[in-house]
């Protein structure tokens, strides 16, 4: 319980202007992108890793749980203050340090906007890939935590990637720093890995050293209609073996395409089962033969129809249908559950027949699309929560889809995380040792267990 | 005659509900732009109109300061996956808090909380000299006695000068155009009616030169935009009725307008009324989409470009913007024989005024307003048109407050010349 005399030191630490009380103020940080409402105690901005520092120590003294929270957009409830205490909002921390361009290297605050980041390195001829649909709102903290992923991650790979170092505030109130600016750095254990993707349960990040590459000369766009899944999928492992890795390799199954007819004025046609959005980038005459070099490949693999872009309008074009999807699933059905497995490449036509089959049992309707390159699946499966029952149907299919998942050697989650919404479902893919290895750290860590409690792990909420 | 009616809060559940948290609205809501809290951004004001109506907040406090903190402008709709109409939810919302606690409750509250943060400013001599003079000449109902009402003028804002007669006051409310052309209603507003006649004047020479009939009601009020801004539903109701009959009286075919703000109050607002004022909405058509589709653009293309020009850039009015009107202003623009046309960046970004959002909030108000003032001096323009008088006022006092030099003008203003050409 937080008393007066709590709320006294966390104003006499971060100002009074930075807490509050207010119901109105509760209410607007009790949420993220899950819909699950859960009213903290009161929200906290703090303004510096120092002021962090103080409250984490306090928190520890009070035994008060923290939430450490970005935009706030996480798909798996990640943010949630699930069991009150204080949410400790980081839109403070939201300055660009440095780019350094001699050495490729930026510095900046968990705060600072994914989107805008990367327009800022961009003016300077740079480039960070990383990027998440959300990238317009969600912040690099979050993505840090989460370690998010987006369509461009087939050929550069996900946040994770992009991480040279890192300044964590540690569960107890320590300051420290993990890795640094150089290219490599291999002295003592890689922390800055372990707290990529910690969901905030480790500590909370409150500087990150960032790779940056030059920023590619050109890219182009192609849309690919398939008449099967399987000619896409084969598709996109007969991309890889010609020794090319695209940028993106985006598809969409029939589910997704019926969607899109209803919803948008998407010119596809019938016999389309399947669509691929092929990117390359690159120098532009590079770009040019690997565009012809997988049209080529292609081809011979039940192809409906090819459109590529030849300007930057055509290419936007070609993604407004990628990114009309989601909106048009409400059609559907109202409501969604949006899952993100991941299976290896190989496996995703396999995948989709899975779900096919469970969407047929279920009765429920579930869709595909996602990252085809990196066999990283949204799963959506729609239902609609006014009517009686259907969640639970949906809960079942999800069980069955993750199952599914694991079988051909997968992941439950490819980027969302596991938060509290996958939090039930990780012995299906943790085994008790694996599980109890990554217990041990929390604990060790996290003695009182004040930060960020029952996220990933259920029962880190039991105190021992 | 049928009465005018609003929906109330509880007719939003079901937009309400659509909302899925997803929390696109922070990469465009102006407001959020400016202070980052959440409170500020759609998905928290959603959030708080569903509390509202589930009893689970008391109408005080940040919750009145929050749900004031809204320009009304529609950008978080416009790129919301579920279009949830945020804009329309808050003012319900307003509309519920005034009706509960009284009209000036909800703006007394607001500036008892701002007060008490230190943020609103004392109230002013030099402004209110000007206010005094406005406010004898506005009608009790006019929108503009909320957007620059004489107690909380800001000390620091710059206003335009006031017209010594009214534009209405100076035209017959029946001008004959060519035989067999139809009939159009100037809805003026009270931007051009009482600030800014000249641009009425060139809204009449175009009109005039497209040859149509032009009927300017005078006992035509105020769009009610700014009463939707202030939570006064009453008011919104009674001008709607007012203005129905203005209208109706002389069969018209269109009924256009030069003020964004006016086009949404007219055109959106009154669409959700029912019918007959569904059939006045359905009238509405901005000046420059009028006049694209008299084939003006085309008309100002054919004329030889002028040695000297000016570098002009667009702003887009949020209420046309939102309304999907950003082409043809910029037709008619590109077109001019004198203008050189530049976008600048960011030029569908709310300028900041709002309703009567900047009345209360004058310093984020002028912080949104920043940003537009250094976008448009980024693009080397010289000169910023648009197709609002209250962008303009706000436009030329974000340029002021910056030390820029460039004129906010109308797209109107400049039309006047090539018109002359034309002949
Ligand atoms: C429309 C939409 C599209 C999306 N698309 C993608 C996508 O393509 N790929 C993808 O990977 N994800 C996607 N997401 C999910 C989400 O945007 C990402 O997980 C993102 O990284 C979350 O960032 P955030 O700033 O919103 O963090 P939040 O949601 O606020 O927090 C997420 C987690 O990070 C922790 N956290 C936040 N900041 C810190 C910090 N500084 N230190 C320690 N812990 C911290 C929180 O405690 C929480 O556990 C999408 C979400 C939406 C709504
Ligand atoms: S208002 Fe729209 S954009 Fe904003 S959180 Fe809700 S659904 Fe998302
Ligand atoms: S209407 Fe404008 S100011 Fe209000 S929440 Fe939406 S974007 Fe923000």
């Amino acid at each position: 319980m937080i008393n007066a005399d709590t709320i006294k030191k966390l104003e006499n630490i971060v100002g009074k202007e930075h807490v509050s009380t207010d119901k109105a103020d509760l209410i607007c940080y009790s949420y993220d992108a899950t819909q699950k409402q859960f009213l903290p105690e009161v929200v906290v901005h703090p303004g510096t890793s120092e002021e962090i520092a103080r409250i984490m120590r306090m928190a520890n003294e009070q035994s008060i749980p923290v939430f450490p929270r970005g935009a706030g957009s996480g798909f798996t409830g990640g943010s949630l203050p699930t069991a009150g205490g204080i949410v400790l909002a980081l839109g403070r921390l939201d300055r660009i340090i440095e780019i350094d361009e001699e050495n490729l290297v930026a510095t900046v605050e968990p705060g600072v906007v994914t989107g805008q980041f990367q327009k800022a390195v961009e003016k300077l001829g740079l480039f960070y890939p990383p990027d998440p649909a959300s990238l317009k709102f969600s912040t690099l903290g979050g993505n840090v935590a989460e370690c998010a992923g987006g369509p461009r991650c087939v050929k550069y790979g996900v946040t994770k990637d992009f991480i040279l170092g890192l300044e964590v505030v540690t569960p107890t109130g320590e300051i420290i720093t993990t890795g640094g600016p150089t290219m490599k750095g291999v002295v003592g254990y890689d922390l800055t890995k372990l707290m990529c993707g910690s969901e905030g349960t480790l500590g909370i990040i409150t500087r990150i050293i960032i790779k940056l590459l030059p920023l590619p000369e050109a890219k182009k766009t192609m849309l690919v209609l398939f008449d099967s899944i399987d000619g896409a999928a084969q598709a996109v492992s007969a991309i890889i073996r010609g020794k090319i890795i695209p940028t993106t390799l985006e598809f969409m199954d029939s589910a997704t395409i019926d969607c899109g007819r209803q919803a948008t004025d998407l010119e596809v046609p019938e016999q389309a089962q399947a669509v691929l959005i092929i990117e390359v980038d690159g120098e532009r005459d590079l770009i040019e033969k690997q565009a012809k070099k997988i049209n080529e490949i292609v081809q011979p693999l039940g192809v409906v129809e090819t459109r590529i872009a030849e300007t930057a309008g055509e290419s936007e074009a070609l993604w407004q249908i990628r990114r009309s999807v989601s909106a048009s699933l409400r059609k559907v059905n109202p409501d969604k559950y949006n899952e993100d497995i991941c299976v290896p490449r190989s496996k995703v036509p396999e995948m989709i027949r899975k779900v096919e089959q469970i969407a047929n049992t279920s009765g429920i309707p579930i869709v595909n699309f996602g990252h085809a390159g990196d066999g990283n699946i949204h799963v959506n499966v729609m239902i609609d929560k006014q009517q009686p029952g259907q969640e639970e149907k949906a809960e079942q299919a999800i069980e069955a889809v993750f199952k599914a998942a694991l079988d051909l050697g997968g992941t439950m989650s490819g980027e969302h995380g596991v938060g509290i919404m996958k939090a039930p479902y990780i012995p299906l893919e943790l085994s008790g040792s694996v599980a109890d290895y990554m217990k041990t750290i929390k604990k060790a860590l996290d003695p009182n267990n004040v930060l960020n409690p029952g996220k990933i792990f259920i029962d880190t909420q039991e105190k021992d | 005659m049928p009465k005018a009616k609003l929906k109330k809060l509880e007719d939003y559940q079901e937009q309400i509900r659509q909302c899925v948290k997803c929390g696109a609205c922070r990469a465009h809501c102006p407001v959020f732009g400016a202070e980052k809290h959440e409170g500020l951004v759609a998905r928290g004001k959603v959030a708080l109109s569903q509390a509202l109506l589930d009893g689970d907040v008391e109408m005080k406090d940040k919750f009145l300061l929050d749900m004031s903190q809204c320009l009304l402008c529609g950008s978080c709709c416009a790129e919301c996956p579920n279009k949830v109409p945020t804009e329309e939810i808050v003012a319900a919302a307003r509309r519920e808090i005034a009706s509960k606690k009284g009209l000036s409750t909800f703006g007394k509250g607001v500036s008892t909380v701002l007060k008490s943060q230190g943020l609103m400013k004392t109230l002013t001599k030099s402004a209110s000299a000007f206010s005094a003079l406005l406010f004898k000449k506005l009608p009790e109902s006019s929108g503009l006695r909320l957007r620059i009402p004489l107690p909380f003028v800001d000390r620091e804002r710059t206003l335009p000068p006031i017209a010594s007669k009214t534009f209405r006051e100076q035209h017959p409310e029946f001008i004959e155009g060519e035989p067999g052309q139809p009939t159009v209603a100037f809805f003026t507003g009270c931007g051009i009616n009482y600030l800014y006649p000249e641009i009425g004047e060139a809204m009449l020479k175009a009109l005039k030169f497209i040859g149509v009939n032009v009927v300017i009601p005078k006992d035509q009020g105020c769009c009610g935009l700014p009463a939707v801004s202030a939570g006064a539903g009453e008011t919104v109701e009674q001008l709607a009725d007012q203005n129905l009959e203005a209208l109706n009286r002389k069969p018209v075919d269109h009924i256009v307008t030069a003020c964004a703000s006016c086009n949404a109050g007219l055109g959106k607002i009154y669409a959700e009324m029912g019918e007959p004022f569904e059939q006045m909405a359905a009238k509405v058509e901005d000046i420059f989409v009028f006049l694209a589709r008299h084939g003006l653009p085309e008309k100002l293309a054919a004329l030889p470009k002028k040695e000297k020009r000016v570098r002009v850039t667009y702003h887009d009015p949020c209420h046309l913007r939102t309304r999907g009107i950003t082409k043809e202003p910029r037709q008619i623009l590109k077109a001019l024989p004198q203008v050189d046309y530049i976008e600048m960046a960011d030029a569908g970004t709310c300028c900041g005024l709002g309703g009567t959002y900047s009345v209360y909030h004058y310093e984020t108000s002028q912080k949104i307003g920043a940003k537009k003032a250094q976008n448009i001096n980024d693009s080397q323009a010289e000169m910023v048109a648009t197709d609002c008088p209250g962008c303009i006022m706000q436009l030329q006092d974000s340029i002021n407050h910056a030390g820029q030099k460039q004129q906010a003008v109308h797209i109107l203003n400049l039309l006047v010349e090539a018109l002359d050409e034309l002949g």
